[in-house]
């Protein structure tokens, strides 16, 4: 698409790409004014957003979201432990955030990004203050076990808006989570079922007779906005997050 | 709404005593302790230093935060903290000084008795200035909490804090008024004073709810703005050599 001259400079000779480039805020804010922005949505819509349940076949609860192009694949893992003596009849979860190097050409191995952590931080605190999950209902044996959720949070594709679509992922996931079958075993252990027909041993008594979804309450929903100028703009990419300071 | 008595006696809008010293570490270039009754923390402002880090702009200064906490290993916790006071001190220092510069600050906490980041940004504001690092204007943070009933309090201490449903970190900008009695600097029709900086949130609250910690936050904000500039002013700018 053609720019209209800007006071004659150099960038009436310029491509539009070039322009991109080497004035990143001049070209944004020729948007702003029209108020578009280049990928051509209003200023106040986020990207195309879809979610995709089950995405990882080994794990008891995964999802897969893609807010635009930022990509994030949550999977949840669950196993057996003692619960902590202050809440013997709650279950755990805990929550980890990564950015592969895969995920933008600004991580490289090795050097651990700065945002990973705080978005891991920020997640944990999120879900678990919302009270979406009561942990109560992760407990198996009073005192003796209940499960513990390990969530794996995996950003495949990191084009703004990363707490958005990471929390949209952790939330489908453990909505898709169907806790596993066990028994308890003579020894008072917990023994996890496992799916391949195992039609014949089942003399002793399953804890839980069937594969039981988690009741989740309140779910949390998050929306990431830039304020600059005098303009708000919904759900940026990292190109935009880049340029325009105040999140 | 009911009255909470508070452990100290305090009103719920009253804060803890507040302490401020300047220039406490002779190597580095600004430094400052800031205490709220009992949470203590000390920041050193070491730079402009050449260069910026890889992914920063090198149009710009760039601004590092190293948080120190008392006790333990560096976890999220803590990069959560450095990136909070990042974001806040690079709105209100002047970037484009001094382009291509990285500022360090580092943050050591000393005694962790509740609203530990509002300590820190505090500090931190008051060793930027004695670094005579160039900012716009000072910042001051408040820390507003909400209690079970909706009854809002300020500065709580750790035993206060932990019961406490939802808190709000605030930081606002200094008020002009402790410098210019005379008139108020206007940023688009509005004084500056009534904009803000950085607000973090911890636990479930209502709109509402928000809207009222951050109203009784400004109006705290004026008395820390008041304290920040007597005890910036009292030192006087003698000992300006300082090893490098």
């Amino acid at each position: 698409m053609g720019l209209p001259n800007v006071s004659g400079d150099l960038s009436a000779e310029m491509e539009v790409d070039a322009f991109r480039r080497l004035f990143p805020l001049r070209f944004y804010e020729r948007h702003l004014s029209e108020s578009i922005r280049p990928d051509a949505r209003p200023l106040g819509r986020a990207r195309d957003t879809t979610l995709a349940l089950g995405a990882v076949a080994s794990a008891d609860g995964s999802a897969l979201a893609k807010i635009g192009s930022t990509t994030m694949l949550a999977a949840i893992k669950m196993e057996v432990m003692s619960p902590s003596t202050d809440s013997p009849d709650e279950g755990c979860i805990a929550i980890d955030f990564h950015m592969p190097p895969i995920c933008s050409p600004i991580v490289r191995p090795g050097r651990p990004v700065e945002a990973a952590p705080v978005v891991s931080k920020q997640l944990s605190d999120t879900i678990l203050s919302s009270g979406m999950i009561n942990l109560k209902e992760l407990s198996l044996v009073s005192g003796k076990a209940a499960w513990m959720a390990y969530l794996d949070i995996y950003c495949l594709d990191a084009d703004g808006a990363l707490f958005d679509a990471a929390l949209l992922s952790a939330v489908a996931a453990f909505s898709h989570l169907q806790i596993p079958i066990v028994f308890l075993n003579d020894d008072g252990k917990i023994v996890v079922v496992s799916e391949e027909g195992e039609g014949g041993k089942l003399d002793k008594e399953p804890v839980n007779k069937e594969k039981r979804k988690l009741t989740l309450r309140s779910l949390p929903f998050s929306l990431t906005c830039i304020l600059h100028k005098n303009y708000i703009l919904a759900d940026p990419t990292a190109e935009e997050e880049s340029i325009m300071e105040l999140l | 709404m009911m009255e909470i008595d508070r452990a100290d006696g305090r009103t719920p809008n009253q804060l803890r005593p507040l302490a401020c010293s300047r220039n406490i570490l002779h190597r580095a270039h600004g430094s400052a302790s800031w205490s709220q009754g009992d949470t203590k923390v000390l920041a050193a402002v070491y730079g402009p230093k050449a260069g910026t880090k890889k992914n920063e702009n090198p149009e710009k200064a760039c601004i590092e935060v190293i948080w120190k906490p008392k006790t333990g290993q560096i976890g999220k916790l803590e990069k959560e903290y450095e990136m909070i006071l990042k974001r806040t001190l690079q709105s209100i220092c002047i970037l484009t000084i001094n382009p291509n510069t990285t500022t360090s600050v580092i943050v050591q906490v000393v005694h962790d008795d509740g609203a530990l980041l509002t300590c820190a940004i505090n500090a931190a504001c008051a060793a930027l200035v004695d670094a005579g690092i160039p900012i716009k204007h000072l910042a001051v943070a408040i820390c507003c909490c909400l209690a079970e009933d909706g009854y809002v309090i300020l500065d709580p201490t750790k035993l206060e804090e932990q019961k406490m449903k939802g808190f709000a970190f605030l930081v606002f900008p200094n008020s002009i008024h402790s410098v210019l009695p005379e008139g108020s600097l206007l940023v688009e029709g509005e004084p500056v004073e009534h904009g803000i900086i950085t607000s973090v949130t911890h636990g479930l609250m209502s709109v509402e709810e928000y809207l009222k910690c951050l109203e009784r936050g400004h109006a705290a904000s004026a008395k820390l703005s008041d304290f920040l500039r007597r005890s910036l002013k009292l030192q006087l700018p003698s000992d300006s050599s300082k090893a490098k």
